[in-house]
């Protein structure tokens, strides 16, 4: 196992020339929101010199096949008008501001998103820019409306990067399974991978993870600032577990799913992935909220502006679910587990073994209860108003069943069937019942523990670190989606929040995970928890190589990123 | 239409088979908005211009209940003795077809809105249809769902057009137990209904626009023994054609029967044209809804004052009670209220509150007017309805007020006109000159006849100029009076009073006669 490198907030984007923020070396910008470049001048970075750069990250790194959509030209626009703010809001510090508009004057920053490059999975609406999902029936889609968690971005000032790879509909847990293409993890070219005898650059890459790869890729290969993803079983934790991010599932109904194109609604939340706890909360501070729009969203809970620097970690209750010593979890994976621990009852935690005697049910139930809201929610895609229409028009029947057998992949299709099955009338008591019956248990055993007094639970996020892409491949979507999300999706069944945080790489050098679950709605809390671990996991920073084309090449694939017509 | 009743002379007399009737009434809710979106609701509105991105489908929406659609079904649920539900929950229902965007619909299978109601009717019968019999049907559920779009199929170019304006409109689903036992007493119950929900406003009930669509379960079986097969007949769009087409369904299941032949589990439609019905394409043979708990919706909670949870944001809540308490009069109780306050006839009742807004003008007439509500109701139910359907206007249509009639009906009790003027005084009022009945009255000189001696000498050249029928009566014949009777009220355009002419008449008469009656 690898000790954790030096601590360094602070990465050279490859850029020469570029002014670094506070308290940073020169030459490079500082990665983390809450230190990001503010105000033009001072040291640090304009926001248009800033969206220059991800843009540019973006095409260096297209070998990864992040981004199905890169929408350069509007992230430009956008930028140059968050630099006019700063500009302007400068010059207009003294003068009082009457307005109480949603949206600013212009002449003042609109808060601490504004300027800051972001990226959202291609499931997640937005007007006028092509949202695929990953899949032929939705190629050449553009919505007429954003994800309202989009436009929230949208009106801080937020500047829109591209579109972000995924499995098709959100459906897999590696990110290799849409219409695209698999994307590559940025660490497969990191200098802590690669840098290891007997890794062969050209067929050795690793997975991202998924459903969320595209958005994870592009935060950890630093094209984005923050990504949205989604999470339904996983699709968020897991690719940002595989590469080293902080990402969190909030609280079930916290943050609004309309725009989101769902796979399973009652589990579905929108996803942050960010490199720290820090900047999920602010993340988390802008994108929460209720949404007419969307009637499960809740009211949410009174959040702090900040993190705190530093929790009383000794008021913290920890739990062990001993369920999670899951066959197949790595010995590394097993090791971070017990030295997290430690490190939390050393600074005074409590760290005690609970039971979640129904989480080994979860997998099952998990995957009877999402095939069946997936048969339901795919079934408007027949070809009529929108998608994907196939030639085939004997009948309306025959043009439905064409349009779905060339519109979905196998792996959607199967899941269609399935869910088709299980909710027939002689099925539905047996199935789908019966795994919401178990879904009830399993949210109890979590209640029951957090009335106990547990405030955060600790478990792995994944069984371990990336698989080669090569590996991956050998066992279907299915089976993967089962070994994958064994840790995570249980907290999508009862709708709870979690995070997933770095701790170390592995023997690998690839990133090892751990998950922290915690109360409903108490999301802040967990991401104190998980800042209070950052400052002591000491998680090194991905080493890119300078000349990101050399790893282009030797990943002998095009750079198939592609510009929108905005 | 019990037993061997006015029902059984159409559908051919069995003695041991008697029909079994239920009914799905699918009633499109009086809003302004859609079930779930912000888009309006209108009909007759150019096709697809008003469909939201909810509406369509569109991946990323989500549903939005719309708070006027759950208070109508709650005033509709307690106006029909339901039990309201507190808490009731939204089901998808799946089937493919082009004008159901999402491939599913949203309805409340499993617990619905309201259950466990009952529909109190009456219908009218015996030969002067005025025998009023009452009658009861169950109620099984009210359920909240969406309305589908409409599919136009021109097969003129082989193409089927989408019109998704009525796609995502609140309606009410209905569901009539099997407690009617023919076509008559459906179409009654359907009507009373139809008032009801106009009474509250939470539906138009115009059948005709599909305002309210009715398919009825129709089945056969002898007393004592198990129901039989059913179908469903669709297609309905009148109370009248609901009738014909479950008395034609009786029939024939009762031939197939009788002849030995089993009933087919099917669904037919109703062709008014031919007045029969047929089997329709099967496209539910087996249908499996495959329903789900719809996830986007939470559970759908209602409360009364005592209820309600602190904080919580009043247009966020429907209180049953207050609703219960803003329930307005319905249509049995004004009925009652009309028979024992104004000693009308129950039938005329009925008609009274069959006609929109007629209720409001009878009382109107009657409030104004010093003649007895018996006359008033025979002025209203027989002139004014008459003059109103022969030219197909509403009764807020009428060009005659309630005001203005009661003046004429006053002009008519206090005896300044006769019965016949005033009926051409009211044709002269629906021209609606604006002139008053009084000033009719005097323009056209049809006051009555009051001075004696002027009708006394109409009477004698009537009698002057009727010899053959004067002998006639003198001879016996006494039938003959009322034909000089109607000559003098033709010579007096109406305006004398007929009980004074007859009683000249017969004065004149009964004197011997002057002159030359020799022969």
């Amino acid at each position: 196992m690898v000790s954790p490198g030096q601590r360094q907030r602070h990465l050279d984007l490859g850029t020469g020339g570029g002014r670094g923020c506070e308290g940073a070396s020169s030459g490079a910008v500082c990665l983390c929101l809450c230190r990001c470049p503010r105000p033009c001048g001072g040291g640090r970075v304009s926001p248009t010199e800033l969206c220059t750069r991800c843009l540019e990250q973006v095409k260096r790194t297209g070998f990864l096949n992040a981004f199905v959509t890169v929408t350069e030209e509007q992230a430009l626009r956008q930028a140059s008008e968050a630099e006019r703010r700063f500009l302007e809001g400068r010059s207009l510090t003294a003068s009082p501001l009457t307005h109480r508009d949603r949206s600013p004057p212009p002449g003042k920053p609109r808060g601490p998103l504004d300027g800051i490059p972001f990226s959202v999975k291609d499931n997640f609406c937005t007007e006028n820019i092509e949202t695929t999902c990953a899949s032929h029936m939705l190629k050449g889609y553009f919505p007429p409306y954003t994800a309202t968690v989009v436009q929230k971005l949208l009106d801080q000032g937020a500047v829109l990067i591209g579109k972000t790879n995924l499995d098709e509909f959100a459906m897999g847990a590696g990110s290799t399974d849409g219409v695209f293409g698999p994307v590559r993890n940025p660490w497969s070219y990191s200098a802590q991978y690669r840098e290891r005898p007997g890794v062969d650059p050209r067929s050795d890459w690793v997975i991202t993870g998924g459903s969320s790869g595209g958005s994870a890729a592009a935060v950890a290969s630093l094209g984005s600032f923050l990504a949205l993803g989604s999470d339904s079983g996983g699709s968020t934790r897991n690719p940002g577990a595989l590469c080293g991010l902080v990402a969190l599932k909030p609280t079930y109904g916290l943050l609004s799913r309309h725009g989101l194109i769902p796979l399973v609604n009652s589990m579905d939340v929108p996803g942050i992935l960010v490199r720290s706890a820090d900047d999920a909360a602010t993340a988390l501070g802008v994108l929460r909220g209720l949404d007419v729009r969307d009637s499960t969203t809740i009211p949410p809970p009174a959040a702090p502006p900040h993190l705190p620097d530093d929790i009383d970690i000794a008021r913290i209750r920890v739990g062990i679910p001993k369920e999670y010593h899951a066959p197949g979890l790595s010995a590394e994976t097993l090791c971070q587990w017990g030295r997290v621990a430690d490190l939390l009852e050393r600074g005074g935690a409590s760290v005690e073994q609970v039971s979640l005697p129904h989480t080994q049910h979860s997998i099952v139930c998990y995957h009877v209860l999402c095939t069946a809201e997936v048969a339901s929610n795919m079934a408007r895609f027949d070809g009529l108003q929108y998608g994907h229409r196939s030639e085939v028009n004997d009948s309306t029947e025959a043009l439905y069943a064409a349009t779905c057998h060339e519109g979905f992949n196998d792996v959607v299709r199967r899941r269609i069937l399935a869910g088709n099955y299980f909710l027939l009338k002689r099925n539905y008591e047996r199935y789908f019942m019966k795994a919401q019956k178990v879904r009830r248990l399993i949210a109890q055993d979590f209640a029951r523990v957090f009335r106990d007094g547990v405030d955060v639970l600790l478990t792995p996020t994944t069984l371990g670190d990336a698989v080669r892409y090569c590996d991956f491949i050998q066992e279907d979507n299915r089976t993967r989606s089962a070994q994958e999300d064994v840790f995570t999706q249980p907290v999508n069944m009862a709708g709870l929040p979690a995070v997933t945080v770095p701790t170390a790489l592995s023997s690998r050098g690839l990133p090892i995970s751990l998950q922290l679950i915690g109360r409903a709605s108490h999301d802040w809390q967990l991401l104190g928890v998980a800042k209070w671990l950052e400052q002591r996991l000491e998680f090194p920073a991905i080493q890119l190589p300078q000349d990101v084309s050399q790893a282009e090449r030797e990943a002998g694939v095009p750079g198939r990123v592609r510009t929108s017509v905005l | 239409c019990a037993a061997g009743e006015t029902g059984s002379s159409r559908v051919r007399a069995s003695p041991q088979l008697v029909g079994v009737v239920g009914l799905e009434i699918h009633a499109q809710i009086y809003a302004s908005t859609k079930l779930f979106s912000s888009s309006q609701v209108c009909f007759s509105s150019p096709p697809n211009s008003s469909v939201s991105f909810f509406d369509a489908a569109l991946p990323g929406t989500l549903p939005v209940l719309n708070r006027r659609c759950v208070e109508a079904a709650v005033m509709t649920g307690l106006a029909l003795g339901c039990t309201i539900n507190k808490r009731s929950l939204f089901d998808r229902k799946h089937y493919f077809y082009a004008d159901l965007p999402a491939g599913y619909q949203i309805t409340q299978q499993r617990l619905p809105i309201a259950v466990g109601g009952r529909l109190s009717y009456s219908h009218l019968v015996g030969r002067k249809r005025n025998q009023v019999v009452d009658k009861n049907v169950r109620i099984k559920q009210i359920q909240l769902e969406q309305d589908s779009g409409k599919s136009l199929h021109d097969s003129y170019r082989s193409q089927t057009l989408i019109d998704l304006n009525r796609a995502g409109v609140g309606l009410m689903e209905l569901v009539l137990e099997p407690d009617m036992s023919c076509g008559e007493e459906a179409a009654a119950a359907v009507r009373e209904l139809q008032l009801i929900l106009q009474a509250l406003g939470t539906c138009q009930g115009n059948m005709s626009e599909g305002q309210l669509r009715v398919d009825a379960n129709v089945s056969v079986h002898r007393p004592g023994e198990p129901l039989g097969v059913r179908t469903e007949v669709k297609n309905i769009n009148s109370a009248r054609f609901l009738a014909r087409a479950i008395d034609y369904e009786l029939q024939r299941q009762m031939a197939v029967v009788e002849g030995g032949g089993t009933v087919l589990n099917e669904t037919r439609a109703f062709d008014f044209k031919s007045g029969q019905t047929v089997p329709m394409r099967d496209k539910e043979g087996l249908q499996d809804y495959r329903f789900m708990p719809e996830p986007n919706l939470p559970p759908l909670i209602l409360y009364e004052r005592e209820t309600v949870p602190a904080h919580t944001d009043p247009r966020q809540v429907v209180l049953v009670d207050q609703l219960q308490e803003q329930l307005p009069e319905l249509p049995r109780v004004t009925r009652d209220r009309l028979v024992t306050t104004y000693g009308i006839l129950p039938e005329h009742s009925f008609t009274l509150v069959n006609e929109d807004g007629l209720v409001d003008y009878f009382v109107g007439v009657v409030q104004q007017t010093r003649a007895e509500p018996k006359k008033v109701i025979g002025w209203v139910l027989n002139d004014l309805l008459g003059l109103l359907k022969q030219q197909c206007l509403t009764v807020s249509q009428s060009p005659v007020s309630p005001n203005a009639l009661a003046e004429l009906l006053d002009l008519l009790e206090a005896g300044s006109i006769s019965s016949p003027a005033a009926k051409l005084v009211l044709q002269e009022l629906w021209k609606g000159s604006g002139k008053s009945a009084k000033h009719i009255v005097e323009e056209q000189g049809l006051g009555l006849m009051r001075d004696r001696s002027e009708i006394q000498q109409v009477c004698r050249r009537v009698i002057d100029s009727h010899p053959d029928e004067v002998s006639a009566l003198r001879a016996g014949n006494k039938n003959v009076l009322n034909k000089l009777i109607g000559q003098v009220r033709k010579q007096t355009k109406g305006r004398a009073d007929p009980q004074l002419v007859r009683a000249i008449l017969e004065e004149e008469l009964s004197r011997p006669p002057f002159h030359g009656e020799t022969t």
